[in-house]
């Protein structure tokens, strides 16, 4: 078995809206200093067997092509064996 | 015999019955195609509604583009099928990759319903032959993401080419680059458009009839093939 995590976030000069949504609730909770929210998402992916150069390279695509847009996210992916 | 043009339902689709309204009234033959099937019946033409397909999940269309009956729909595009996409059929048309762009969360974080004016400034797609070039118009809009971004060069491109199709006049509702609220693909088959012309088709239930044209462009066009 193995773990693929992907996060996906929105690239830096795009304006995320969620973010400050959230940035504006921390506001009111009485949380100062807070610079800047940048909202993502994590995908985690379980699958069956090794993951060899083939399948790595499907994973990446399942996460160029779906999970994120490339118009306007970028997304980073890792490999956690033997979850 | 009148054209048949094909209204695609996704789960979650909201505006298939309108946009077979506005197809009828325009003098067509509205035809349903379901999201699950790969055939589209021969249709001359498709819609792809406004709505909520597969809930919004992941992002606006995204899953919508690997539903069965996109494949047939994606080759059709190519091939020089026409096709509309309103709204949510727009945010399909991008994850498609049929239009450049993306839209995002309308800047302002909230759903805007609104009658909005527009500019129509290409009359030559397949969607708008039958509007006349900067003519204003007033049509329905409704959405939660219809921010329309794309980088200044794929900007400048849509402008240099003409493919601006419709531009927001007054108000620019949702942040959209450049005021954008409608464009084509480079041989104008193919059109997106965030505001909702199918609302506007009737004076008992729109603001206007101005949405009209849309619907009897690609009649027009079909005819004059």
């Amino acid at each position: 078995m193995a773990r693929v995590v992907v996060d996906v976030m929105l690239k830096p000069e795009i304006l995320d809206p969620q973010g400050r949504a959230v940035q504006g609730a921390l506001g009111r909770l009485g949380l100062t200093g807070v610079a800047d929210v940048r909202q993502g998402k994590q995908f985690v992916i379980q699958v069956d067997g090794d993951l060899t150069g083939d399948r790595l390279a499907l994973m990446h695509k399942l996460a160029e092509e779906l999970l994120s847009n490339p118009v306007i996210e970028n997304y980073s992916l890792t490999v956690e064996a033997d979850a | 015999m009148s054209a048949r043009i094909g209204v695609v339902t996704f789960p979650g689709t909201l505006d298939d019955h309108d946009a077979s309204r506005a197809v009828r009234i325009a003098g067509g033959e509205p035809i349903e195609l379901w999201h699950g099937d790969d055939d589209i019946k021969g249709v001359d033409a498709v819609i792809l509604p406004g709505g909520f397909s597969y809930g919004d999940y992941l992002r606006c269309g995204a899953i919508s583009r690997f539903a069965p009956v996109m494949n047939s729909i994606i080759d059709g595009a190519k091939g020089g099928l026409p096709i509309l996409g309103i709204c949510n059929g727009f945010q399909i048309l991008v994850e498609s990759h049929l239009l450049p762009g993306a839209l995002m969360r309308n800047e302002s974080r909230h759903f805007i319903c609104r009658d909005q004016k527009l500019r129509i400034e290409n009359a030559d797609s397949t969607w708008t032959r039958d509007y006349f070039m900067n003519q204003e118009i007033v049509v329905p809009l409704k959405n939660g993401e219809g921010n329309y971004f794309a980088d200044p060069a794929t900007l400048d491109m849509l402008e240099g080419e003409g493919r601006v199709v419709a531009r927001y006049l007054d108000v620019n509702p949702n942040g959209s680059a450049r005021d954008i609220a409608g464009i084509r693909n480079e041989r104008g088959n193919v059109v997106g458009l965030m505001p909702h012309p199918e609302h506007a088709v009737d004076a008992l239930t729109g603001p206007t009839t101005d949405g009209l044209p849309f619907f009897t462009s690609v009649l027009t066009a079909l005819v004059s093939a």
